[in-house]
């Protein structure tokens, strides 16, 4: 595995990636593209990133032992990557800072964004404010319902929250607009997508600023236990906290990596967001990766009770990881997110997202199977404030 | 010599300029395409773009998302498409067709099968959106192969280096989309698409076409002095929005005829 380089000039990750947009796009992407080649050779960007990451977001983010689940569940012992304690509640900042960072290199004063749970709308609408932008969020209209707490946070921190009523009125009716937006608006705008998918350089760059999770959790377990993880466990929606934490390991020997999907009622039920489980390849958003589509090629609508994971595609290094068989990927259901939800709650204070439940699930379902010497490193991709309104309705209650 | 490019050479013999309304398949209902393309004919269109109906049509505006939509209702894929193309065949040897969409239906058929199976219905040219030059050489490739002419789009946006690219795969004609911004938007600027098609005259040989924003007849006629056709969609897609089942066709009809006359 020592050669994995990844993407090539043209953003292929092997089959998938690449750029599949409409021709006035085009010069956007490489633009783009250009811009981050120069940033990222140049020591000033990253010194500003890093020092965003630790005085604004709060990184690094602490690496934590589950000692009370870990020793009911009688098997591995399962660490916590603690994303939920980045500023903005999630790691989706991670990335907003580095792209408006970028933005700020090319003079754009307005930046768009598609979200789902609504995290990465938030921190989009953190970052315009942090560096005087203009920002204007597309939230699928069936979201901005089930995510009001973060509609209204984006509103707070000054962003335009505009909801799509096409399609399925979820996440990528949602990117379909950004991307409607950014043609129109393409000299003035910066599109801060929120995940490692769409058109290159996308992919690419959101891996790249997402990657200082990973970075961070190698010398994080080698000073507290002294070893890495047997398995790093994450969700997967879009993929960029997945990436995140999964890049360094690649080639790193003995680490399994394990990407979780929404299962939503069973992937046997068809209603699930579970592409890499269940899709094949097709062409959306930008990109060649697993998809949840029919027969014509038309794109199914997808479910999962976490509007974060509630996307038919997935990032195209994801694919790939799945081909080339370095990462696994598998998924959990709704049910099973929801009691794992409830365990973390309990049993270690803290209250998880609905997405990263979804990758504590399967952790606390792999780990009585495996030695109690063995760990899980769980990215805990961000906290579950949001999700509070509908984990209540789901208890029958109202809030 | 294609079916595109037969009908330009005549139309630039008698210094005519072309008019090609597009509509969706499928659209209002499947048993009504064919007839409608009919319509279009009788009114004077010169190429057809036919829209195969894609369930993301990230680059359309809410007029031809709503087409879309209709059509996904009766659940048209593109081998259905295909089959209308055949039956408007029957009746039709001489205006061509070009198939416009996204890619992904294409590509869950597979391109090699796809060129094949559009060439036997009758399909003259193929335009997926969002497919460009460099994701474009083995669906280009297989077109080609099946003798369609591929077609792509230039923008606003498009820098000369790119235009060269795109000239050296472009057959049938090429789509100038005349302004930033989805298909059926409003802010079409006239003095400059006419400034671009001058300049793209220096690389592009075969025709360039105009479409995005062409909404009346006066905006057509202006158009069609500088370019080779005039794309006409979203106002066409309106009017079946706006017809019933059975005067859909005849309104058609009526307003492609005005736009025909226009730009004569």
């Amino acid at each position: 595995m020592s050669s994995y380089d990844f993407p090539d000039a043209r953003g292929h990750f092997g089959p998938y990636g690449g750029v599949y947009v409409a021709e006035t796009l085009m010069a956007a992407l490489d633009e783009l593209n250009a811009e981050y080649a120069r940033a990222k050779a140049d020591p000033a960007f990253w010194q500003e990133y890093h020092y965003e990451l630790k005085h604004f977001v709060g990184r690094p983010s602490p690496v934590y032992h589950a000692k009370r689940w870990s020793e009911q569940l009688g098997g591995a012992q399962i660490y916590f990557k603690r994303e939920d304690l980045n500023h903005t509640g999630a790691h989706k900042v991670n990335n907003t800072i580095g792209q408006a960072l970028l933005a700020r290199r090319m003079g754009k004063k307005r930046v768009i964004a598609e979200t789902g749970a609504g995290q990465h709308g938030v921190a989009s609408a953190t970052v315009a404010a942090r560096y005087g932008m203009e920002c204007v969020v597309y939230m699928g209209a069936e979201d901005v319902k089930r995510q009001a707490p973060n509609v209204f946070r984006m509103k707070l921190l000054g962003a335009t929250v505009v909801p799509v009523e096409s399609g399925s009125k979820t996440l990528k009716d949602a990117l379909n607009e950004a991307m409607r937006d950014w043609v129109t608006n393409i000299d003035s705008t910066f599109y801060i997508l929120g995940t490692a998918a769409g058109p290159h350089p996308y992919p690419m760059l959101v891996r790249d600023f997402q990657r200082i999770i990973g970075i961070e959790a190698k010398e994080q377990m080698q000073e507290m236990v002294g070893r890495q993880p047997d398995m790093v466990v994450a969700c997967v929606g879009g993929g960029s906290n997945a990436i995140g934490i999964f890049h360094p390991y690649v080639e790193v020997e003995g680490v399994r990596l394990v990407g979780v999907e929404a299962g939503g009622d069973g992937v046997a039920t068809g209603r699930h967001a579970a592409p890499l489980t269940a899709g094949k390849p097709g062409v959306l958003h930008g990109f060649r990766s697993y998809l949840m589509q029919d027969e014509n090629g038309q794109i199914i609508e997808t479910h999962s009770v976490s509007a974060g994971l509630d996307y038919p595609g997935v990032g195209p290094e994801h694919s790939l990881l799945k081909d080339i068989g370095r990462a696994e990927y598998v998924a959990i259901n709704d049910d099973e997110a929801l009691r794992a939800f409830e365990d973390c709650c309990h049993l270690e204070g803290i209250i998880p997202a609905l997405e990263s439940s979804h990758a504590l699930a399967h952790a606390a379902k792999v780990a009585p199977t495996m030695g109690r010497d063995q760990i899980i490193l769980v990215n805990l991709s961000g906290r579950g404030d949001k999700d509070i309104n509908t984990v209540a309705s789901l208890m029958g209650l109202t809030l | 010599m294609s079916r595109i490019a037969e009908t330009f050479t005549r139309l630039q013999a008698a210094g005519e300029k072309a008019l090609i309304p597009f509509i969706t398949a499928g659209d209002p209902d499947p048993g009504l395409t064919v007839s409608l393309m009919h319509g279009l004919v009788e009114g004077g269109a010169d190429v057809i773009e036919l829209g195969v109906p894609f369930s993301d049509p990230m680059a359309d505006g809410p007029v031809i998302q709503r087409a879309s939509e209709r059509a996904l209702a009766h659940k048209v894929g593109l081998r259905n498409v295909l089959d209308m193309v055949r039956e408007f065949r029957r009746s039709n040897q001489q205006t061509p067709v070009v198939l416009m969409g996204y890619l992904n239906p294409v590509h869950v058929l597979g391109y090699e099968v796809f060129a094949k199976e559009a060439a036997a219905a009758g399909v003259d040219g193929v335009l997926t959106v969002d497919c460009p030059p460099e994701e474009a050489a083995e669906l280009s490739a297989a077109l080609t192969a099946a003798r369609l002419d591929p077609v792509f789009l230039i923008a606003p946006t498009t820098p000369m280096a790119r235009v060269k690219q795109i000239a050296a795969l472009a057959r049938g004609y090429v789509y100038y989309v005349s302004l930033k911004g989805v298909t059926g938007a409003g802010n079409l600027d006239i003095d400059d698409v006419a400034r671009k098609i001058a300049a793209l005259r220096e690389f592009i040989d075969v025709p360039i076409g105009v479409g995005f924003g062409i909404r009346d007849a006066e905006t057509a006629r202006a158009i069609s002095t500088a370019a080779d056709a005039v794309v006409v969609g979203s106002r066409l897609v309106q009017e079946i929005e706006a017809a019933t089942p059975e005067t859909a066709k005849e309104q058609l009809t009526r307003l492609v005829a005005s736009l025909k006359d226009a730009i004569r």
